[in-house]
């Protein structure tokens, strides 16, 4: 069993790693790539691992879909969440009642039975959270207006789900025992109960995210052992979702509604950075799934119906969406993104289907169908989105949609600022104060703490780890200021950055004198002494104490500044050389006879300013003319 | 009522200086005079536009003293006059707050006076070099004064030398302040040295002066 299970992992984890970077190349998209390697170790072409019928793999991946979710719901304020209202309810509901409405009113049509026809109708009106935001957001087309109502459609549809469940068994044609989904908790509940319990589960984990995650977040912080967060945050969504379960929600919708209460939450970004590698391995052993479960010797058999019935049910879907969103008076570019990405059946089909055909609502033969028929139209939608990403006109109609109405919670930080200490504080309120968007980030929680107090926007997470400046927004800012306090520190971080966003601007901070030279010679450009421009200014001060006039003592300060930085920056040239005592020693030389005033260089960038005497010389000898 | 003088003062290298500082120190003690040294008050060149414009308000006369460099002003005054004589204040429709108001320069140049004249190496009068001062006081609505100029003040070599200058300097500050100068004749002659009395008769007269 064990070896069992490891060479079954292996089969899935090889699958993956040649067939997504095949796919990816191909332009064809992950999805895609998972899609087909997972119909290629199915068990119809190379039988490395069972079909559906291996459901424990099949529910695993699910998991997959809650951290989607969570991460969604992670990247989504409340306040964004408020302003879709219109496309989840209005959509949504226009989306699922007229599909229903469609399929029920072809089969009566064709003269098929009621009952069987509505279940069908309502299960072929899902379509597949996972497959279409995977894709949309690979894309980045999750942004546009387009991409925003599918997502809307596809949070109602995960609502509509339970009334769904609820409803299959009211459809049944034959008399069964009666299987209610995975509600064991409730069974004894009527109906009023049942409805506070699940208010009370969503209340719970809205309140308990207000006001329990800061502390719980904090404590836990502050172990200072990042394995110890990543195990929390893994508790905290497999948490959510079997208290989802127990109250007969979607674990998914569960997921999403903890993600948008913690999106605003100093941990976000931490969250993000543990949670997306779990949600990317499930996720993709989910479409494995999906893809060994393509019963190909049914499609062989019944090719006609399966064919015909996924372009059927696929064309049905489009016209439908195409209508909801002109209703809805969506552009052209995004009505088209909206209809070719909700078009499948989803995930949750597999689930209805196997539910209606022990309930008796369908006949097994249908439920076969569907679900050889669900499957195809899922494999169709990363061919179809790649078709309407060839389409130059709604590539150009989204680009310049882009700009508004942003899925994103916020502009992303211009400025990443590492470390908040006594130097991060004063960079960050002056950033701030200028307007300039900047995301700090520090590994001290109570300091994040107080730093949100003050309104700025800080989040707890070590920047030295690449999915931690990832989820800062590393990829669209333009600036990385490192003031951390330890050099070998700011090193590695400049260093990983400069290999992962070659585009940013690096400013790092150093202590000592030695750790500039460290920096410079690593090939930083920007590089603060951060005791140079205090004590300058105490110099211009004195200065002035002792009689300067204020202007020239500025300048004077100017000028040294300027020297002192070329020379510390031949001296890095020399450090750890043979010649760096030899120079130093010159530059010690240099510096001493600027203090006793011989020394020209400096005297001279600052005296020979407005200086009258070569003119009063040419006065005095009358010759002051042209 | 006596007049209140405001003294804008503006020299880079004060330290440098010969004859600016004794022109300064003749006059900025005056009662009523306020003396604002803008290279020292604004070494950053931030100026602070409602304390300038304040000033101003509380003013009656307004003096810019500054070599004449490259036939205009240090660069602070342009800085002071691009960011304090703001549309709205100092000119526009509701821009009235200098009306009425006299403008004066007071400037040392190393040319020989000789040298501002068509014919002379500069070719230009100091009145035609002063133009854009003048027109930016018509703007403004203040009068124009023709400009007290102490010329040759590289040649001026000792105390001596610029005591005279110092006390017609300080003549023309204390006539403005108590009514006495003729602003008609002020306004049209070419030096506001040829309608104050000579230097001469001044240090007759007797008032010494000390060093800034
Ligand atoms: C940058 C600079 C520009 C100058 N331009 C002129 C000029 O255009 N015409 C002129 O007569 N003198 C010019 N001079 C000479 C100054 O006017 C002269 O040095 C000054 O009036 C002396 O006064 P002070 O001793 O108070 O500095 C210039 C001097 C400097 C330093």
């Amino acid at each position: 069993m064990h070896s069992h299970f490891l060479f079954q992992a292996f089969v899935y984890l090889a699958a993956a790693a040649i067939a997504v970077p095949v796919a990816k190349r191909l332009g064809l998209g992950s999805v895609l790539g998972y899609l087909l390697a997972g119909a290629v170790i199915g068990p119809n072409v190379l039988g490395l691992v069972g079909g559906r019928t291996e459901g424990s793999v099949m529910h695993f991946a699910e998991f997959g879909v809650v951290m989607l979710l969570f991460l969604i719901g992670l990247e989504l304020k409340p306040s964004l969440l408020w302003r879709l209202r219109v496309p989840i309810l209005g959509m949504g509901s226009a989306q699922v009642l007229l599909t229903t409405g469609a399929v029920l009113a072809i089969g009566l049509l064709a003269g098929l039975p009621a009952r069987p026809s509505l279940a069908l109708g309502l299960i072929l009106a899902m379509s597949s959270t996972a497959i279409v935001l995977q894709s949309l957001q690979e894309r980045n087309w999750l942004k546009l207006r387009g991409g925003q109502a599918s997502f809307s459609v596809l949070l109602f549809q995960d609502l509509a789900v339970i009334p769904i469940i609820a409803l299959l068994p009211l459809l049944a044609t034959t008399k069964t025992s009666a299987v209610t989904g995975h509600s064991g908790l409730l069974e004894g509940l009527s109906a009023w109960g049942k409805t506070g319990v699940v208010l009370l589960a969503v209340g719970a984990v809205v309140a308990g995210g207000q006001l329990l995650a800061r502390p719980v977040f904090r404590f836990i912080a502050g172990a200072r052992l990042p394995e110890v967060f990543t195990a929390f945050a893994l508790m905290l969504v497999i948490g959510i979702a079997l208290l989802m379960q127990t109250v007969g929600l979607s674990p998914a919708l569960g997921a999403f509604l903890a993600g948008v209460v913690l999106a605003e939450s100093e941990y976000r970004h931490e969250l993000e950075g543990d949670i997306e590698p779990f949600k990317g391995l499930l996720l993709g052993l989910f479409f494995l799934s999906v893809g060994s479960a393509i019963d190909f010797p049914f499609i062989h058999d019944h090719l006609g119906l399966v064919v015909g019935g996924a372009l059927g049910v696929v064309v049905l879907k489009f016209l439908v969406l195409v209508t909801v969103s002109i209703v809805f008076r969506r552009q052209w570019s995004d009505t088209l993104l909206f209809g070719f990405a909700l078009a499948q059946v989803g995930e949750f089909a597999f689930v209805l289907l196997g539910l209606s055909e022990r309930l008796g609502v369908l006949p097994p033969d249908w439920t076969r169908a569907a679900m050889a028929v669900t499957a195809l139209s899922m494999t169709a939608t990363p061919p179809l989105l790649l078709l309407l990403h060839k389409l130059p006109r709604v590539r150009a109609g989204g680009d310049a949609d882009r700009a508004m109405d942003s899925i994103e919670p916020e502009v992303p930080g211009r400025v990443i600022l590492a470390g908040f200490g006594r130097m991060g504080n004063i960079i960050g309120r002056f950033l701030q104060a200028n307007g300039v968007p900047t995301t700090v980030l520090d590994v001290d929680a109570e300091l994040v703490d107080g730093v949100r107090k003050v309104g700025l926007k800080a989040w707890y997470g070590d920047a030295s780890r690449l999915d931690m400046l990832r989820a800062a927004g590393a990829d669209q800012a333009e600036v990385l200021i490192l003031t951390l306090s330890d050099t070998t520190k700011i090193r590695a971080i400049g260093e990983l950055a400069r290999k992962h966003f070659p585009h940013l601007k690096i400013l790092a901070r150093s202590r000592r004198r030695v750790d500039a030279y460290e920096l410079i010679n690593a090939g930083f450009e920007h590089v603060y002494r951060e005791t140079l421009g205090t004590s300058l200014d105490m110099g211009v001060d004195a200065l002035q104490l002792v009689g300067f006039r204020a202007y020239h003592a500025r300048r004077a300060a100017f000028a040294f500044r300027k020297h002192n930085e070329a020379s510390m920056r031949e001296l890095a040239s020399h450090w750890g050389g043979q010649n760096y005592f030899n120079v130093l020693r010159a530059k010690i030389e240099e510096a001493e006879s600027i203090l006793r005033g011989g020394g020209a260089v400096l005297k001279d960038q600052v005296d020979a300013a407005w200086d009258n005497e070569p003119l009063r010389e040419e006065a005095a000898k009358g010759t002051l003319r042209r | 009522m006596p007049k209140r003088v405001l003294i804008l003062f503006a020299h880079p290298a004060l330290e440098k200086s010969r004859v600016n500082r004794y022109l300064a120190g003749a006059v900025q003690n005056i009662p009523g005079v306020t003396f604002n040294d803008l290279y020292e008050v604004y070494p950053d060149f931030q100026i602070d536009v409602a304390r300038e414009q304040e000033l101003l308000l509380a003013h009656d006369v307004v003096v810019l003293q500054h070599p004449f460099y490259w036939y205009s002003s240090p660069a602070i005054l342009k800085e002071w006059q691009d960011l304090v004589l703001e549309h709205g204040f100092a000119y526009g429709t509701d821009g009235t707050a200098l009306r009425g108001k006299v403008l004066l320069n007071v400037i040392t140049t190393a040319g020989p006076q000789e040298a501002y004249r068509p014919e002379g190496y500069n070719r230009f009068t100091m009145r035609h070099l002063l133009s854009p001062f003048e027109q930016t006081a018509s703007l403004c609505g203040m009068r124009y004064l023709a400009p007290l100029t102490v010329h040759r003040a590289l040649s001026l070599a000792s105390l001596r030398d610029v005591e005279p200058h110092a006390l017609l300097y300080r003549r023309a500050i204390e006539s403005l302040i108590d009514g006495s100068l003729d602003l008609e004749a002020a306004t049209r002659a070419e030096r506001l040295n040829d309608v104050l009395p000579a230097p001469d008769a001044i240090v007759a007269s007797g008032t010494a002066t000390g060093a800034l």
